[in-house]
Order: structure tokens, then C-alpha cells, then sequence
């Protein structure tokens, strides 16, 4: 049967000359959490199922940095690495996969020429292209989006840009079956209302997403603790789950969450 | 030396490197000529089944006489499914080397499948030495292998369907997860093929 997965991302800042990863709450309160390759390596000795790595700098100067990233890393650290942030061509996502990446995430490139996503897995194969979903609920009504109920009350998922710097309009749901058919092999769907506040994933979103398409859906936004993972295993039906601070400053090792999601009755690889 | 096939389909940075961790020779092989020679041929895998066919061509008689001589050859997701008659995704014949098709994931599953399974071992075999049942690869893919005679499957793997993971034959291996992005177990595999090359 297959595992469940359990993904740490590092947030890379890259304006330092081999990297760091950070994690802050809507990119204030940044803390540093160290070097991407040691960390990389450090997740795979616990037993992380892969390793997402989002260039939260991506500007193009930078893109040479992360190349550096993904090469020290897959010297020896042998599982699947995507390289998400700043995505913008089919050049980028080639720079990437040169450089050892097996997957790419876009967002905000594909959300303003989706034939980009066509593109990706065309070329690279449907397994190498992640869509990076970012939504935010919208309680107030609007004709053709998909209304979802929640104990909050009826809302919909707008899909939002720039790490939830801008507003597209653009149903997350409708967004998301879009992006299956243009070739989308995963979708990494984060809750921005919950992202880095730690209060636990946004089970109708992942839900709602994850039961309108046929790929594997990865969760993420708003991890704080072990339960929240169970929650979202046992609640929806998402492949992964993704999470940053909570590996990052040592709360918890993954095989820790592994462990305890083991115990709890959730098919994981230990 | 392993020739690593280059037939221009995506990453090939991490089987490299795999091969380099388990001490292996592994060359890069973008050209056939430089294919002779060669003690053992991976042919790595990404993409889809016709460009995959289109692209390896070239390499065909190179590849055949490595074969013929008892070379061992590892095949690795796409580069396993070449080896088959024929693929349903692209309607398209592939190298024959070992009868049966290759035909996509049942329905009622999430394709591709993605993720950590695990092998069930269905008899021992120097490629899977020191690899226990219930052990977990990763997969990556949306088609999948049926030999004709199941007798050369030494492993599979429950998906919707209990699916060929390791397809072994003679000189000629083949598996569908990938060795070089399952972590300790997958370079384990990948240790087994190395050690064949130098019997």
C-alpha cells in the first residue's frame, strides 16, 4: 500500500552566498534555521519521504545559488528534491532539473500563462510538475465560484499570488482540476489563511481540493504539532503533508511524527 | 564502467550520483559508439513511453549486441517499460526483450501513482539481496508492466493492482520504482548491480 508522505520544505533565503533556510510568519519574525544541504541531509536521515525546497528570494541572480543547493544536496541525499519559488519558464524549470532537481512547483507563472504547465510535463514528464496552489477562504458569495461548507459558514478558495502578496479572483478548485488537465502530476495546496500560524491544516480546503481531482494533493499551511497531521490524514484524503517550523527548530524529528502517525493507524514508511 | 544512457529525458544528475555513493564506474553515454565496452548499461527513466522509444533508437544495435553478450542491464521506470512489446500511452512498440505490454493504472486510484510502496518479494534474486519484504521504493509513474510469463517477476507492488515492480530475465533487470531516489534501500539495489558487473 502506499505511505503516506510526510515533506519538510525549506524556505530558502538566498541572498547569502550558499543559501539559508528561514521560516517566518508571513515573512516577519524570521528565524534561521540553518544551511539547505546539511538540513536536507539531517531530514533524510529521519526518514523524510522528500524534500521541497521554495526560494523565497526568487530573483533570477539568485537562481544560480539554488542550482548550488540542489547539486550539494543530491551528492548524497538520495530522495525526490522539488525546487519551487520564482518557476517562470521552461528554462528555469530545465536549470532546476540540470542541477538534480525531480520536480518543479510553479504558482504564480502558471496561474498568468497556465500553457506553462503544458509545457513543464510535456517536456519533463506529468511527475515533474507540481502546481503550488496558495488560497485564501472568501465568505462573501460570488456566482461560478465552488461554495464549500465550513463550521466558520459558506466560502470559497481564492487563489492568491507572490506568497499572498496579490489576488487573482481565480477559484482554487476550478484552479486546481484545470491544472490536473494540463498535466499537473501533484499539487502542493497551502492554506494562507493558516499558513505559519500553527493552528493546523484547513481540512475543508484540503478537502475539497483533494476530492475534486485524480493526482495526489499535498497539504499544507498551518502545521503546528503531531495531531494536526493525524487530523488531516485521517479527515481528508491528501497523499502528504508538508510542513517547515516544526522540523526546522527541532520540535519534532520526522521519524517522531512518523512514529506517532504509525501508531495512530496511518500507512507510513518507517 | 556503467553507461548510463542519455537519451535526453530529464535527470540524470541522481542515478549518477547514486552509482558514484555505492562505488561504481558510472559514464554518462550520450553517444552509441561509446556504448561498447561498456560491463553494464543502466537506462534511467523519465517521461513518456514514445519519446523515450524515439530517443533510445540510435542506441538499439549497440544495446542488443550488450545484451546478446551477457552484459547485465538495469532498466529503470521508462527504461524498463522500453523493454516491453508494446505501450499503451503511446501506442508504440518498444524493444520486445521481454514479452508482455505495458498498460496504465487501474481505475479507482490516484495516477500517478507517487509516493513510498512496498516490494513483496516473490523469489530471491541477487538484485534484491539484503532488500526484505514489506521494504518501501519509491514510484513514480502512471503505466505499468505485465510480462507474459510471470515467472520473471521477482517483486511486486499493491497499487490498485498487485503490479510488477522487478522484472528480472537472464542478464536483463528492470524495476519500476527508482533505486536512485529511494534512500538507503534503493542504493542497496543499486550496490547489488554494481557487484554484478564485476563477477
Amino acid at each position: 500500500m502506499l505511505a503516506k508522505r510526510i515533506i519538510p520544505c525549506l524556505d530558502c533565503d538566498l541572498g547569502v552566498p550558499f543559501g539559508r533556510v528561514v521560516k517566518g510568519v508571513r515573512f516577519k519574525q524570521i528565524r534561521y534555521a540553518g544551511i539547505p544541504w546539511e538540513l536536507a541531509q539531517e531530514y533524510d536521515k529521519q526518514g523524510a519521504d522528500e524534500l521541497i525546497f521554495l526560494d523565497i528570494t526568487a530573483s533570477h541572480e539568485r537562481r544560480e545559488t539554488m542550482s548550488k543547493v540542489i547539486e550539494k544536496t543530491s551528492e548524497n541525499v538520495f530522495m525526490p528534491l522539488t525546487v519551487g519559488g520564482g518557476i517562470r519558464s521552461l528554462k528555469d524549470a530545465r536549470t532546476a532539473f540540470n542541477a538534480g532537481a525531480d520536480k518543479v512547483s510553479v504558482n504564480t507563472a502558471a496561474i498568468k500563462n497556465p500553457d506553462l504547465l503544458n509545457e513543464i510535463s510535456k517536456y519533463f514528464g506529468t511527475q515533474a510538475c507540481v502546481i503550488a496552489i496558495d488560497a485564501k477562504r472568501r465568505y462573501e458569495h460570488k456566482t461560478g465560484q465552488e461554495m464549500v461548507d465550513t463550521p466558520q459558514g459558506e466560502c470559497w478558495f481564492e487563489c492568491s499570488l507572490y506568497g499572498g502578496r496579490e489576488f487573482t479572483g481565480i477559484d482554487a478548485i476550478q484552479w486546481a482540476i484545470e491544472a490536473e488537465e494540463r498535466g499537473a502530476g501533484d499539487i502542493m495546496l497551502t492554506s494562507m489563511d493558516r499558513d505559519g500560524t500553527k493552528d493546523g491544516f484547513d481540512i475543508e480546503l484540503t478537502s475539497a481540493v483533494s476530492n475534486s481531482v485524480n493526482i495526489p494533493v499535498i497539504a499544507s499551511g498551518g502545521c503546528g504539532n503531531l495531531e494536526h497531521i493525524l487530523e488531516v490524514f485521517k479527515k481528508t484524503n491528501v497523499s502528504a503533508a508538508l510542513a517547515a517550523s516544526i522540523f526546522h527548530f527541532g520540535e519534532y524529528t520526522v521519524s517522531e511524527v512518523k512514529e506517532y502517525l504509525k501508531k495512530n493507524g496511518v500507512h507510513v514508511r518507517l | 564502467m556503467i553507461a548510463i544512457i542519455d537519451y535526453g529525458m530529464g535527470n540524470l544528475r541522481s542515478i549518477y550520483n547514486a552509482l558514484m555513493n555505492v562505488n561504481g564506474d558510472p559514464v554518462i553515454v550520450s553517444d552509441s559508439a561509446k556504448l561498447s565496452g561498456a560491463d553494464a548499461v543502466v537506462i534511467p527513466g523519465v517521461g513518456s513511453f514514445g519519446d523515450g522509444m524515439n530517443n533510445l533508437r540510435p542506441f538499439e544495435d549497440e544495446l542488443f549486441d550488450l545484451i546478446h553478450d551477457g552484459i547485465p542491464m538495469l532498466g529503470i521506470c521508462i527504461g524498463m517499460h522500453v523493454l516491453f512489446d508494446w505501450g499503451e500511452e503511446s501506442n508504440c512498440e518498444g524493444f520486445g526483450l521481454i514479452t508482455g505490454d505495458v498498460i496504465r493504472l487501474p481505475q479507482g486510484v490516484r495516477i500517478p501513482q507517487m509516493g513510498w510502496n512496498e516490494l513483496r518479494i516473490r523469489c530471491d534474486s541477487d538484485l534484491l539481496s539484503g532488500i526484505n519484504d514489506g521494504d518501501f521504493f519509491y514510484f513514480v509513474h502512471s503505466y505499468y508492466c505485465v510480462p507474459e510469463n510471470k515467472h520473471t517477476i521477482t517483486a511486486t507492488t499493491d497499487y490498485g493492482v498487485d503490479l510488477a515492480a522487478v522484472v528480472e530475465k537472464d542478464n536483463i533487470h528492470a524495476v519500476q520504482f527508482h533505486p536512485e531516489k529511494s534512500s538507503t534501500k534503493g542504493l542497496i539495489i543499486l550496490k547489488n548491480f554494481v557487484e554484478m558487473t564485476r563477477c
